[in-house]
């Protein structure tokens, strides 16, 4: 649809309309060959006129009465063939019906049509359109097109196409230089001409009589193979990166919390759910500004500090009055995730709401066909990086650091030196929460920003403090990298929710082995 | 001997609310339901009488989580999965009960129509005896808490990272139950009953039976949970929830008592389960949702943990106010809950029976 779009776009833009009137008799009279031989001749003009004409026949613009063809739009008609304005519109028109043949033969006319227009988007959409449903007598079209082809990118997937016809047309020397050509591509579907050279009929003898192309057809195929395998696997290194970073962001803030004061924070999800509302209304301060692509510099300070405000609040509120009882806190905390819940309910409705990215992270990089890296996910790894970077010069550089470092690993012995305990909790407890909405932050850039946003983050985020343990950076790191993969590596092999069910059963067994988490601070406790 | 037992569980006034509470059961509200007439104010319709049914088994949960918490001070957030179970594997006999009468007139339940398959998947062999499947109500939560709990309890997992992994264990099943090839329904799960044990499922007659059963059931569990609490066993068990260490170094294999108190509680969450569907009428994964085993700990915690009563008015009280106002002001149920959970755990660390007591 986007492609009808844009190339409906440069139509209007183009001047008006002059075309051979018998052509476009057939087109509006004839019967369905005819309809197709006038569809090839429109496309063999190649001129603007002509892709409005074919682009009114596919929206069922077209109609006929008398001895004349009209493009009949809402605005007023014109005489198809003339370009003439008519008005007022003659009785007894008719649509021109066109079935299911000839609107596919319409489509791929339309995007041949295309490829000549200047303007290097449409012309990228038409290649993408042409791979795969081009036809023969495009090839010309598509030659001419080459030519002129100026960027990479559009004309390597021209080139394709115009390999694919080749192949079934052109002499021994250029079918042989269509299958190199093939060998070259990245597009699944051109496995499927290599293979079909190498079927066998019933009788087991090659539909390809040639041996020579059907040797470099096998070649073509064994580089191509290799190619999309290399590709397949990049991209699921990608999402499991993409995933562990989002896991990781999810879980540093409650990998201090946790570590610290030894709570399971319940509204942890919450406090990420709080970060991405709060990027939602920053978001729509900008919305009418000019200024809109640079409101993320705004929302990721402004949803770290409520989201820290509202963290801080809950431990002086409540967390502070439960020390000793953990699982009270636990319940106290889910109780505080459940009334965040509502709040959110209550002031932005029920639905999710619309984050939009700002136009330097819409789209992606294309690596292969079907393999795009969004540039969405690409900043919010490096946006995790970032924030682990900073984390860690906070506790490793700091004077609150160091006092949060020093509680964690023996409460009273810090207390007893000097340490203000309480406050390092609120600072820590803010810290945490800070981060968290950080990561709703990033994570409404790229899921659904909804009042159950936190609920699908909690349990994964407690995994990955359970499964890195406690009081190092680099077990959350490892940890939310680690599931990322595991996640992502079963998911191609078993699908997403056996995966996920295999990564949770495997947390209960190897907290059953160690306990402590795969890093623990060494310790003699018992009871740890 | 009996006499000894009766004076140990409770003493006269416990008894005689018991038995105040078992005549409400049992004589008045059947009177109330089958033999008042529809028209007259006495009369209590099906709704308050499935309600109450319902409360009932969320009540006898309570109690089990309770025996574990309260005693054994193992806070599971997984218990909503042992009570699914329950309800899951005696609706299966439920669904097979349906017979022919399901939408699409196959002998094979309407979902399993509907996905095409033409037989029945080995988690429903012998599901039409009812016999088997009351085994499996017991033995399935039951198999699965012994193993659980063998593995946790042995590497001495507990407090936080305890609850932790019961709610992924929880999490982890609600996702494999949602999948259709499972062989559970899906999202939808079961519903649509018709029949139990021949017997149509939506007459007066057998709601009020269930109801009946289901509270000899809760006076049955919290006389078991009173005796065995009350036993040289429960002393054990409170002596490991205040000082785990002391006990292993007295002698004791601890992991014993906690493993069959935790199995045992497993096994009365599928009992209640089993009761909750054909009361209830409908079974499906969100059952197992995190959130459903959560508010089952507070239902304890509002009452007072290791009161074993208590959990049963907690689990009254809080379902009481949720059906209110799910009804009164929906909006509000959310904030009124996480209300609880705050001030339930800063204010009433002994719950409402720490309040009367403090009273008495």
């Amino acid at each position: 649809m986007r492609i009808l779009l844009i190339g409906l776009s440069w139509l209007v833009a183009s001047g008006a309309l002059a075309l051979d009137a018998a052509t476009v008799n057939k087109l509006g009279f004839g019967d369905g060959d005819e309809k197709i031989a006038a569809i090839a001749a429109l496309v063999a003009e190649g001129d603007p006129a002509a892709a409005a004409l074919l682009q009114a026949a596919m929206d069922g613009e077209l109609q006929v009465a008398g001895k004349r063809v009209l493009i009949v739009k809402r605005e007023g008609a014109v005489d198809a063939a003339t370009g003439a304005k008519v008005s007022p519109l003659p009785e007894g028109r008719e649509d021109v019906i066109f079935n299911n043949r000839l609107r596919r033969e319409l489509g791929g006319a339309l995007a041949a049509l295309w490829l000549i227009s200047p303007d290097r988007a449409v012309r990228l959409a038409a290649a993408k359109e042409l791979t795969g449903n081009a036809d023969e007598a495009m090839l010309p079209l598509i030659k001419k097109a080459l030519a002129k082809e100026t960027d990479a990118g559009v004309k390597q997937l021209l080139e394709l196409t115009q390999a694919s016809l080749e192949l079934k047309t052109g002499a021994k020397e250029s079918r042989l230089g269509a299958v190199r050509t093939l060998g070259q591509s990245t597009n699944p579907n051109t496995k499927m001409l290599l293979l079909a050279i190498l079927e066998k009929n019933k009788e087991g003898v090659f539909t390809e009589p040639d041996e020579d192309i059907r040797i470099e057809a096998q070649k073509s195929l064994r580089e191509l193979e290799a190619r999309l395998a290399w590709g397949e696997r990049a991209g699921v290194l990608f999402t499991s990166v993409s995933l562990g970073s989002v896991l990781l962001l999810a879980a540093l803030g409650l990998a201090i919390t946790y570590g610290l004061m030894g709570v399971i924070n319940m509204a942890h999800g919450e406090l990420i759910m709080v970060g991405a509302y709060t990027t939602y209304v920053v978001q729509n301060l900008f919305k009418r500004t000019e200024f809109f692509d640079w409101y993320p510099l705004a929302a990721v300070p402004a949803s770290f500090l409520v989201a820290a405000a509202v963290g801080m609040a809950l431990e002086r509120l409540v967390i502070r009055w439960l020390y000793g009882r953990p699982l009270e806190t636990l319940l106290a905390t889910w109780g505080i995730s459940l009334m965040l819940i509502q709040t959110v309910r209550t002031i932005f409705g029920a639905a999710n709401v619309q984050v939009e990215n700002p136009a330097f992270m819409s789209g992606g990089i294309e690596l292969f066909t079907g393999v795009v890296m969004p540039w969405s996910r690409i900043y919010i790894i490096a946006f995790a990086a970032l924030v682990l970077f900073l984390m860690y010069c906070l506790l490793t550089k700091t004077r609150l650091g160091l006092f949060v470092r020093g509680v964690t690993q023996n409460r009273a012995m810090a207390s007893c030196v000097g340490v203000p305990t309480a406050r390092v909790d609120t600072w820590a407890f803010g810290l945490g929460s800070g981060i968290a909405g950080l990561a709703g932050c990033a994570l409404s850039q790229i899921d659904n920003v909804g009042p159950n946003l936190g609920q699908n983050y909690i349990v994964d985020s407690f995994m990955v403090v359970v499964l890195g343990g406690v009081g190092q950076l680099a077990g959350t790191v490892y940890a939310a990298l680690g599931l990322g993969f595991a996640n992502k590596l079963l998911e191609a092999w078993q699908g997403a929710v056996l995966a996920k069910i295999a990564v949770l059963v495997f947390i209960i067994f190897f907290i059953q082995k160690r306990p402590q988490g795969m890093f623990a601070l060494k310790g003699r406790a018992l009871d740890a | 001997m009996a006499g000894g037992i009766s004076r140990r569980l409770y003493g006269p006034r416990g008894w005689a609310i018991l038995a105040l509470c078992s005549i409400a059961i049992f004589v008045v509200m059947p009177l109330l339901n089958l033999a008042v007439p529809a028209h007259s104010p006495f009369h209590v319709s099906a709704y308050w009488v499935t309600l109450f049914g319902k409360i009932m088994c969320y009540a006898i949960v309570a109690v089990a989580l309770d025996l574990v918490w309260g005693y054994a001070g193992i806070l599971s957030l997984g218990h909503g999965l042992f009570f699914a179970l329950g309800g899951y594997a005696f609706g299966m006999y439920l669904m097979r009960q349906i017979g022919s009468d399901g939408q699409y007139r196959q002998p094979m339940p309407d979902f399993m129509v509907f996905l095409d398959w033409k037989e029945f998947p080995w988690q429903w062999w012998n599901s039409d005896s009812f016999l088997w499947c009351a085994m499996l109500v017991v033995v399935v939560p039951g198999l699965l808490a012994y193993v659980f709990g063998y593995f946790a309890f042995r590497s001495r997992v507990k407090g936080v990272y305890l609850s932790i992994i019961t709610q992924a264990l929880t999490f982890a099943a609600m996702l494999l139950f949602f999948r259709n090839a499972t062989g559970f329904g899906g999202n939808n799960g079961f519903t649509d009953f018709r029949r139990i044990l021949d017997i149509p499922i939506a007459t007066p007659q057998t709601r009020m039976a269930l109801f009946a059963i289901t509270g000899a059931t809760l006076i049955g569990t919290l006389l078991l949970a009173r005796w065995l609490t009350t036993s040289r066993f429960g002393r054990v068990l409170a002596a490991i929830r205040d000082a785990e260490q002391r006990v292993m170094f007295c002698g004791y294999d601890t992991v014993h008592y906690k493993l069959f108190v935790w199995t045992l509680s497993a096994v009365i969450c599928g009992i209640a389960g089993a009761l909750y569907v054909p009361q209830v009428g409908i079974i499906n994964p969100g059952e197992m949702s995190p959130a459903n085993s959560i508010e089952i700990a507070i239902w304890v915690a509002v009452g007072g943990r290791g009161t074993l009563v208590g959990p049963i008015l907690g689990a009254g009280l809080v379902n009481g106010a949720k059906s209110f106002f799910t009804q009164a002001f929906p909006e509000y149920w959310l904030f009124a809950l996480g209300l609880i959970f705050i001030l339930v755990t800063l204010f009433l660390p002994h719950g409402v029976m720490g309040l009367l007591k403090k009273r008495a």
